[in-house]
This record gives structure tokens, C-alpha cells and sequence, in this order.
């Protein structure tokens, strides 16, 4: 038991020291972010009536965007040094491993994306009502954006142009968690009850939580042997 | 010795030779049967079928959207249960099943979504409403897609049918949520035609050809798989004696 949480605290905390050492790579994903978000009053209009009707899903399709960008290092370099081998050859069960990893990389993505995500929401004009929603969707919603992610990385971690592929992969599973994200925040910014595309989102989180790893495991598994 | 309890013919599935040899038994039966079903369900729909009280004959359509939407997903199920048992069985056949069960299941959900845009553009006044039935099929699409594109990037067969299995049954969470999509949101959508419980809510006249219609896609798709199938059975074990045997003869 003792070693088992041991593996999880130090996975977990070699990946933050890693992740803290390569500083550019943890900040790329939030520019991106803010750029995709900085585009669409560019592109689209920049009148604030319209912006602000936007502004849920927007928001929304950006975070899962720079999401989907940051999933492809996940397991990258660990493939590449080989200590990947050697964390799955570990007696230990694989599911702790991706689920420990997976915890660092969403603190790091997830967490930093739905503490800038104000910054945007203001950029586009969302009501100010809306803010509340918006967090609270982004940070039930990320971690299950990120445990999908993982899904998509373990088994394109093999291969040298996995960029395109991961996202044709992720993307459609990534659709319901968008459509409740972006309904949480349009809800709160009608003033309407927004529990229950809460309770919807945490449901997926439960369940991502519970079955992701394990399927991210087996993914990686056959990534390291093939 | 361990798992006696399965049937014999579980195991002659995993001989490759024994599936081409039944496979090519079955086909004519299913060339004829199908294809007569298929006849007479389109012409009985088409033509025979009374016209439905307000959507006059535009509904006739049904007789291809339900039977392409049902075997898109049947046909995913197919392809994840293939590939569960190539993943625990590491058994060669149900990869190759698998792998040619993908491109149909994705040209079956082109079918499904497409008339079913035409269904809706006189009865909704428009091509697409983005609701829960029509995006989880979409999303049905995208899966296949994203299996056949996983499939293709992997170089090594043996870890291609693994991964893609992983994907597969990944994406069996669509499956439910399209099946219960009408129940569970208000859409557009009517309700299932078919129910195991319940009698269809339609006239016989109307549901009997639609049943023939499911049926013949059925055997016509099992048929298309299986020419799949013993294509992909010939590519993979060429080097085997009895292909060399048979193609050479």
C-alpha cells in the first residue's frame, strides 16, 4: 500500500519539478489561450453585444483547444528517454502512473486555464453574472478534458507525427464536455440555475476518473511494446 | 484446458483459414437472401406502403434512415466486441473483423446522417439541427473516422488492432447516449421506431418493410464485411501455406 502511494507522490512530483524546469512549454499552452480568444473579436466583430453572446462558447472552445495542444507532451518525453518503459515495468498498477501524471499536467493546463479564463471573459465581454459559471464549469470540465487527452496521447505516444492525429481522435469525445461547459455558462449568464449541467459535468468527471486511466494504461502498454 | 467452457467454434474462428472457408459458404446465401429482401422492402416502401397522414410521401425515406442508423451502430458494437476480443484472446480473426467492419460503420453513419438531412429539410425546414441525436451521430462518425485514421498510422498490424481496440471501446460511451439521446433531451427527433418490448407505434403496413429493410441491410453489409474480411484474411496470411496453395491453383 505505502509503496504504491509512494510511486503516485513521486511521478507526481517529478513531473512538477520537470514541468517547472522547462518554463516556455508550461506557459505556451495560456498564450495560446489568450491568442485564440484575441482572435475571434478580430475575425468575427468586435462589437460587444455580439461578443458577449459569444463570449460561453468561445471561451470554451479556446480552454479545450490549448487543452488538446498541451496533451501531446504528456507522455512524449518519457517515451523518448525511456523512463516510461520503466515506470510500466514497475510493479505497481499502470493506473496510478497515468492518473498521477495526468493530476500534474492538469494543475499545470487545466487549473492555469481556468484562472486566466476571467482575464478572457472580459476581453470578450462576457457579463460579468457569467464569471462564476464559467469557472466553476472550467474547472470541473478540464480535468475530464485532460483525462480524455490522455486516452489520445498514450496510444499516438509511439508514433513521430502523432499531433494531427491526437486531436482527430480526442476531439469528438471532447463534444460533451463542451456542450455542458459552454450551457453552464450561458446559463448562468440568463440567471438561470446552473446545478445541473454541473452535476452533468461532474458526473463525467467521475466517471473519466474511474475509466480513462485504466484505458490510457492499456493504451500505453501497447504504445511501449509495438 | 483453462476456459474449456467456450464453444468450439470459438476457437475455429481463430483459425483464418477455417473463416475463409465458411465465409465463402455463407456468402452466396447472403448475396441472395439480402438482396432479395432488399428488393422487396425498397419497392414495398417505396411504392406499396400507405403515405403517412401528414408528412404524405416524404416519409418513405425512413426505409433507408433507420436501417443505415441502426447498422452504424451495430456496426460499431461489432467492431469494439471484435476488437475486446482480440485484445483478451489475441485472436487474429476478430482484428481483421474489426478492421474491415470500421470503413462500412463509417460509410453507414454517412448514410444515416445524410438522409436524414434530407428527411428533415421538408419536415423541419431545415439540413442540420445541432440536437442531441444528430450530434451524437455525428460524433459516431467522427469515431470511425478517428479508428481508420489510427489504424492507418500505426505501421505494425499487431499493435494497430490493439490501439484501435483501446479506441473502440473508448468510444462505446456514444453508444447509450445515442440510443437514449431522444429520451433523455426534448429534440427534434421522433422517438425509436423499433422496441423489444413494445409494439411499433406505426400502422403493420408501414413498420412490417422496414423491418424487411433492417434485415436486408443486415445481410447486405454482413456481406460487404465479409469480402472485407477474406481480403484482409489474404493480404495478412499470404505467406501461409494454404494461400499460397489456393491462389496458386
Amino acid at each position: 500500500m505505502s509503496s504504491t502511494v509512494q510511486l503516485f507522490r513521486q511521478t507526481f512530483k517529478r513531473d512538477l519539478t520537470l514541468a517547472f524546469r522547462r518554463k516556455s512549454e508550461l506557459i505556451n499552452p495560456l498564450i495560446f489561450f489568450l491568442i485564440v480568444a484575441s482572435l475571434f473579436p478580430i475575425g468575427v466583430s468586435p462589437e460587444p453585444n455580439f461578443l458577449s453572446q459569444l463570449a460561453p462558447g468561445l471561451v470554451w472552445v479556446a480552454a479545450l483547444l490549448a487543452t488538446l495542444l498541451s496533451m501531446e507532451t504528456l507522455f512524449k518525453s518519457d517515451y523518448e528517454d525511456g523512463s516510461l518503459e520503466q515506470l510500466l515495468l514497475s510493479p505497481q498498477p499502470v493506473f496510478l502512473v497515468v492518473l498521477s501524471k495526468v493530476l500534474a499536467h492538469w494543475l499545470l493546463s487545466g487549473l492555469a486555464l481556468t484562472l486566466v479564463a476571467p482575464l478572457l471573459g472580459v476581453m470578450l465581454f462576457l457579463p460579468s453574472e457569467g464569471m462564476p459559471g464559467l469557472m466553476l464549469s472550467l474547472l470541473l470540465g478540464t480535468p475530464t478534458l485532460s483525462l480524455i487527452g490522455a486516452i489520445g496521447a498514450a496510444l499516438t505516444v509511439g508514433l513521430r507525427r502523432g499531433g494531427v492525429l491526437i486531436s482527430l481522435l480526442v476531439l469528438p469525445l471532447y463534444i460533451p464536455v463542451l456542450i455542458f461547459g459552454s450551457s453552464a455558462v450561458q446559463a448562468a449568464v440568463t440567471g438561470l440555475p446552473l446545478d445541473g449541467y454541473l452535476a452533468l459535468l461532474g458526473a463525467m468527471l467521475a466517471l473519466a476518473l474511474a475509466l480513462a486511466p485504466i484505458a490510457a494504461g492499456a493504451a500505453l502498454k501497447i504504445s511501449v511494446s509495438g | 484446458m483453462a476456459s474449456s467452457w467456450l464453444p468450439r467454434w470459438f476457437y475455429q474462428l481463430a483459425s483464418p483459414r477455417w473463416c475463409y472457408s465458411i465465409t465463402g459458404k455463407l456468402i452466396p446465401w447472403f448475396a441472395a437472401v439480402g438482396g432479395l429482401l432488399f428488393v422487396i422492402g425498397l419497392v414495398w416502401g417505396l411504392a406499396f406502403a400507405p403515405s403517412d397522414y401528414q408528412q404524405g410521401n416524404s416519409f418513405r425515406i425512413i426505409y433507408l434512415h433507420v436501417p443505415t442508423a441502426i447498422l452504424a451502430q451495430s456496426f460499431y458494437m461489432l467492431m469494439a466486441i471484435a476488437g475486446a476480443i482480440g485484445l483478451i484472446w489475441k485472436m487474429k480473426v476478430a482484428d481483421m473483423v474489426a478492421k474491415s467492419v470500421a470503413p462500412l460503420g463509417a460509410a453507414l453513419a454517412v448514410l444515416a446522417l445524410a438522409t436524414g438531412a434530407i428527411w428533415g429539410k421538408p419536415t423541419w425546414g431545415s439540413w442540420w439541427v445541432l440536437d442531441a441525436r444528430l450530434t451524437s451521430m455525428l460524433v459516431l462518425l467522427f469515431l470511425y473516422l478517428g479508428v481508420m485514421a489510427l489504424n492507418s498510422a500505426i505501421e505494425s498490424e499487431t499493435t494497430a488492432a490493439k490501439s484501435t481496440a483501446v479506441l473502440a471501446l473508448v468510444g462505446l460511451v456514444n453508444i447509450p447516449i445515442i440510443k437514449y439521446s431522444v429520451e433523455w433531451w426534448n429534440t427534434l427527433h421522433q422517438p425509436a421506431t423499433f422496441k423489444l418490448t413494445e409494439k411499433p407505434a406505426m400502422p403493420a403496413e408501414m413498420w412490417v418493410p422496414l423491418l424487411v429493410m433492417v434485415i436486408a441491410l443486415y445481410l447486405v453489409f454482413g456481406l460487404a464485411m465479409m469480402l472485407r474480411l477474406r481480403n484482409e484474411i489474404l493480404t495478412r496470411e499470404r505467406r501461409a501455406g494454404w494461400v499460397k496453395e489456393l491462389l496458386g491453383s
